[in-house]
């Protein structure tokens, strides 16, 4: 079937299986592969992107049910070369390790932070469930959300 | 200034945060354009005779070039012939003989996810589809599930070797010095079998041209890959080229290349095809290698005064359905044994038996979490039998600060170690007694949520294989620039920052201008890898000899230029400038140097340690337990782990971190299950109880730095000591949580099931 997504602000078209997952689609159509698989349950949240601003496990979305929105991936988030907030949050925190539960960890703290700008640690702990990270303990990466969130609220 | 022990932010991850990281299956080289998808067709059922495959419907459907099995591998040659005898003994090393395991099963499956055939298709998703037309017969046979099952032999997983033990090393039975002590305490105890699971799964590609195979490989070591490659598919190395480009974590487990790769490797010759296989993680649950599964029998005496006399540790270790690793484990664990502790008598064995269940390797600390989270264990129960703090009875048995260099009675020689000064540290840091304070105002109220305080002070070995080495190539170009060749492999650890330090350090050449190459045996043909917290210690060690050389080399280069003597050459390092001693006007860049040589500046060295080294600590957990519920807190973490000088404390605190997570997960929630057929129970991430960051505190870290005189940097490795020193610490404050209750053990996880069903048992028995 025939899907239209924007991906990063570029529109993309695409004769696509049916069953074709939307994290499919990202790596293998428009062969942005910084979206990683880390799963098969929903489980890990590596594959995180936003949909509409939204963020969402791209393993269980079909390309078809994106079609006509629009997704941003890690690979979208930096604007000008200028890295994003989280992103600028997980280098200054070394809030990664090997890198693979990085991008769909940095998106679901951009959403998180979207919807709760000033989170408690408990929040962001809590917010976090659904992305698995098996290097840093997590520590760090809590601590990256927290500097993120600090730096939004300054420059707001 | 020195840059060694300031905190550097990594050069990598700009990368890996706004393009993402290149795993395996991000190659988009030209070399795999078009390359096909394989699918492996996975044994559903724990043991069972295979008595037929048939592929034809599979191979009818769109997309499928190929479906093979082991009879499709005439090109290799046959296994080794039947000697009757295990081959391997106490190193590394798969059992070879009656224990052999096959690249794909013959005629006989031994855990579920054995590999049995793989399916090669055009597309992604016409793999699955394929996969499950191909239709095998399975006679089932009686599956061996858990170590005890195993001893009995009542079924052989290997029929011709005549019992499911393929190696021993018996412990001690003499009772003697226990009959010299006034408290002997006895205990089963567990340290369960835990799944690996970095975030990316096992994932290989290979191509085969013109005589040369080249594979892409999610390792820790692309050299050894390419020497497993060799034994496997009778290559000579010159014919293999391996790369490992990004790793998504390894963490013991992707050590080499095991059978699902070399299948991958060698369908790809076979098939003339480029493929790819990236493992779901349904498969990577059941097919990687996974960790600890050793059941151990102790015994610990001692007297009242708190003095710990005697101590027996009889391990079984449960290796899966093929032993690969021998005996390293459990002799890991015995080597191990005492711990901290100057014990006058220490008795261990070992048996490795074979169940029907995934293949049992290396995960962070491999054998050494299993001795730290027993002997730790053992010391609180000997301490509550005897009533005395378990602090206290841990300061009067530790080995003294004046006894390094220390031979251990099981044949460990710790080079140093300040193992009070840890505790004391550790206490301090807690507020040790203001918590003990508090759990007794919680124990005298009655109050639903007690609290625990856990404590373990631990050594663990790091470079034990230290002899083998670590290379690195370091070259200076007439630009200025420098690039090291490591035979070292990152996966998360951040050696390109570090190596790079050490450039800077010793040459002065700006970071910013040292590129860090891994992973290729065309570039590095020899090379060890990243494992047992090795890296800095042999892999830096490397780096830092390498830069020695190169600075000697030119600073006769420098002097020649200048038409100085040598010894009136010197390096400054912060401008990266080479002067003559008292003329500031005479001065050479690295770029002019350099160009002065033929060849460039180059040095290939390799370092090797005469000896391994024992970092150390001590851990404080507090937990809160839910009396009514069973469910386990974790409110604080402290530790003091000492590794030696630290290098970049921004990367020392992520590995400890990251140890401290992982031995969390072990003490409170992680566990691969199967049931009494050995079916997993845990082959998904929705079963599977991967700890996340809603079960996890920020953790107190506290500094402490014993240097080593095993290498020029003092230093030991940090990569396990977190996992090694938090496990115990936490099971033991769950335990002291309820320990007033009359509950003296709580098996690992304690989860809320565990522990309530023993609090519900410690007040049925108190009723009576």
């Amino acid at each position: 079937m025939k899907v239209d997504l924007t991906v990063n602000g570029k529109d993309i078209s695409a004769d696509v299986e049916d069953r074709m997952l939307l994290v499919h689609f990202l790596r293998d159509v428009a062969d942005l592969t910084a979206t990683n698989v880390g799963c098969d349950t929903t489980s890990c949240g590596a594959c995180t992107v936003l949909l509409d601003g939204e963020s969402v496990k791209s393993c269980t979305v079909l390309a078809a049910q994106a079609s006509g929105h629009e997704i941003t991936t890690v690979e979208g988030l930096a604007t000008n070369g200028e890295m994003h907030p989280v992103q600028r949050a997980f280098h200054q925190e070394h809030g990664l390790q090997c890198g693979f539960c990085t991008p769909g960890m940095v998106m679901a703290i951009v959403s998180l932070l979207k919807e709760n700008p000033d989170p408690s640690e408990q929040q962001v702990r809590q917010g976090l469930e659904g992305n698995l990270c098996r290097c840093t303990g997590y520590h760090n990466i809590v601590r990256a959300a927290l500097a993120a969130a600090d730096e939004g609220k300054v420059s707001a | 200034m020195s840059i060694l022990g300031t905190r550097v932010i990594r050069t990598e991850d700009p990368r890996l945060l706004t393009a993402g990281a290149v795993y395996v299956d991000d190659l988009r080289v030209p070399e795999l354009d078009g390359a096909a998808r394989v699918t492996f067709v996975r044994s559903p059922v724990a043991h069972a005779r295979i008595t037929g495959i048939d592929a034809s419907a599979a191979l009818s459907e769109p997309g499928v070039v190929a479906v093979l099995t082991v009879q499709d591998m005439t090109d290799l040659a046959p296994p080794p012939p039947d000697s009757g005898e295990p081959v391997g003994g106490e190193g590394p090393a798969p059992l070879g003989g009656p224990w052999s395991e096959p690249l794909l099963a013959a005629d006989t499956v031994r855990f579920v996810g054995e590999p049995v055939a793989v399916v090669i298709t055009d597309g992604r998703y016409q793999g699955e589809d394929a996969a499950d037309l191909v239709t095998v017969d399975y006679d089932p046979l009686p599956a061996v599930v858990g170590p005890e099952a195993a001893l009995t032999s009542e079924s052989l997983l290997f029929p011709a070797a005549g019992s499911n033990i393929p190696l021993t090393s018996p412990v001690s039975a003499d009772d003697a010095p226990f009959d010299a002590c006034e408290v002997v305490v006895e205990q089963a105890i567990v340290n369960q079998r835990l799944a690996c699971m970095p975030l990316e799964g096992r994932a290989t590609a290979a191509t085969f041209e013109n005589g040369k195979l080249t594979v892409w490989h999610s390792s820790q070591n692309a050299q050894l890959c390419r020497l497993i490659l060799c034994g496997a598919l009778g290559m000579a190395p010159d014919q293999i080229r391996v790369i490992v480009p990004d790793v998504g974590g390894g963490f013991g487990a992707k050590v080499g290349i095991d059978r699902d790769g070399l299948v991958v490797a060698w369908a790809a010759r076979k098939t003339g095809r480029a493929l790819r296989w990236n493992e779901t993680r349904s498969e990577n649950l059941v097919g990687m290698t996974q960790g600890r599964a050793q059941l151990h029998h102790i015994k610990i005496g001692g007297n009242r005064d708190g003095k710990i006399l005697a101590y027996r540790i009889d391990v079984i270790q449960d290796s899966g359905a093929y032993s690969r690793m021998g005996g390293f484990l459990p002799m890991l664990t015995c080597l191990m044994a005492p711990g901290v502790y100057d014990i006058p008598a220490v008795q261990a064995g070992y048996r490795v038996v074979v169940t029907n269940a995934t293949p049992i390797s290396a995960y962070r600390g491999a054998g050494r979490p299993e001795a730290a989270a027993t002997i730790e264990r053992a010391v609180d129960l000997f301490a509550a039998e005897i009533g005395m703090d378990p602090a206290e009875v841990r300061r009067r048995n530790f080995v003294a600060p004046d006894k390094f260099p220390f031979q251990t009675k099981t044949g460990a020689l710790y080079d140093s170690g300040q193992y009070e000064e840890a505790l004391d540290k550790v206490l301090a840091g807690a507020g040790y007694q203001e918590l003990r304070k508090e759990q007794e105002r919680r124990r005298a109220s009655g109050d639903v949520r007690q609290l625990g305080i856990g404590i373990s002070s631990y050594v663990e070995i790091t470079a034990a294989d230290g002899a083998a080495g670590e290379t690195a190539k370091l070259e200076v170009a007439d630009d200025g620039t420098a690039t090291v060749y490591t035979g070292s492999s990152p996966h998360g650890q951040g050696h390109h920052t570090a190596w790079a330090m050490l450039v800077q350090e010793e040459l002065g050449i700006p970071m910013d201008k040292v590129t860090v190459v891994h992973g290729d045996t065309d570039l590095i043909p020899v090379g060890v890898g990243t494992y047992a917290s090795r890296s800095l210690q042999l892999g830096g060690s490397a780096v830092h000899k390498a830069a020695v050389e190169v600075k000697d080399e030119a600073r006769r280069q420098a002097a020649d230029i200048l038409e100085a003597a040598e010894a009136d050459v010197v390096l400054d390092t912060i401008s990266g400038l080479w002067q003559v001693r008292g003329d500031p006007e005479a001065s050479l860049t690295w770029a002019q140097v350099a160009g002065h040589t033929s060849g460039g500046l180059v040095a290939d060295v390799s370092f090797a340690a005469d000896l391994p080294t024992f970092p150390f600590g001590a851990h404080v957990s507090v937990v809160e337990v839910d009396t009514e519920t069973g469910k386990v807190t974790l409110l604080r973490h402290v530790t003091v782990d000492d590794a030696g000088p630290v290098l970049n404390p921004v990367l020392a605190e992520g590995q400890r971190h990251g140890g401290i997570a992982q031995g969390a997960a072990q003490a409170l929630l992680e566990e691969v299950l199967y049931d009494a057929d050995g079916n997993p129970l845990t082959s998904t991430l929705a079963d599977y109880a991967a700890i996340t960051a809603a079960e996890l505190p920020s953790y107190e870290l506290l500094a402490s730095e014993t240097p080593t005189t095993v290498n020029p940097l003092g230093v030991k490795g940090i990569g396990e000591a977190g996992t090694i020193g938090s496990t115990p610490a936490i099971q033991n404050a769950v335990i002291d949580a309820v320990a007033h209750l009359g509950i003296r053990h709580i098996d690992m996880p304690t989860t809320p099931q565990r522990v309530w069903t023993a609090i519900n048992e410690a007040q049925k028995a108190g009723n009576q």
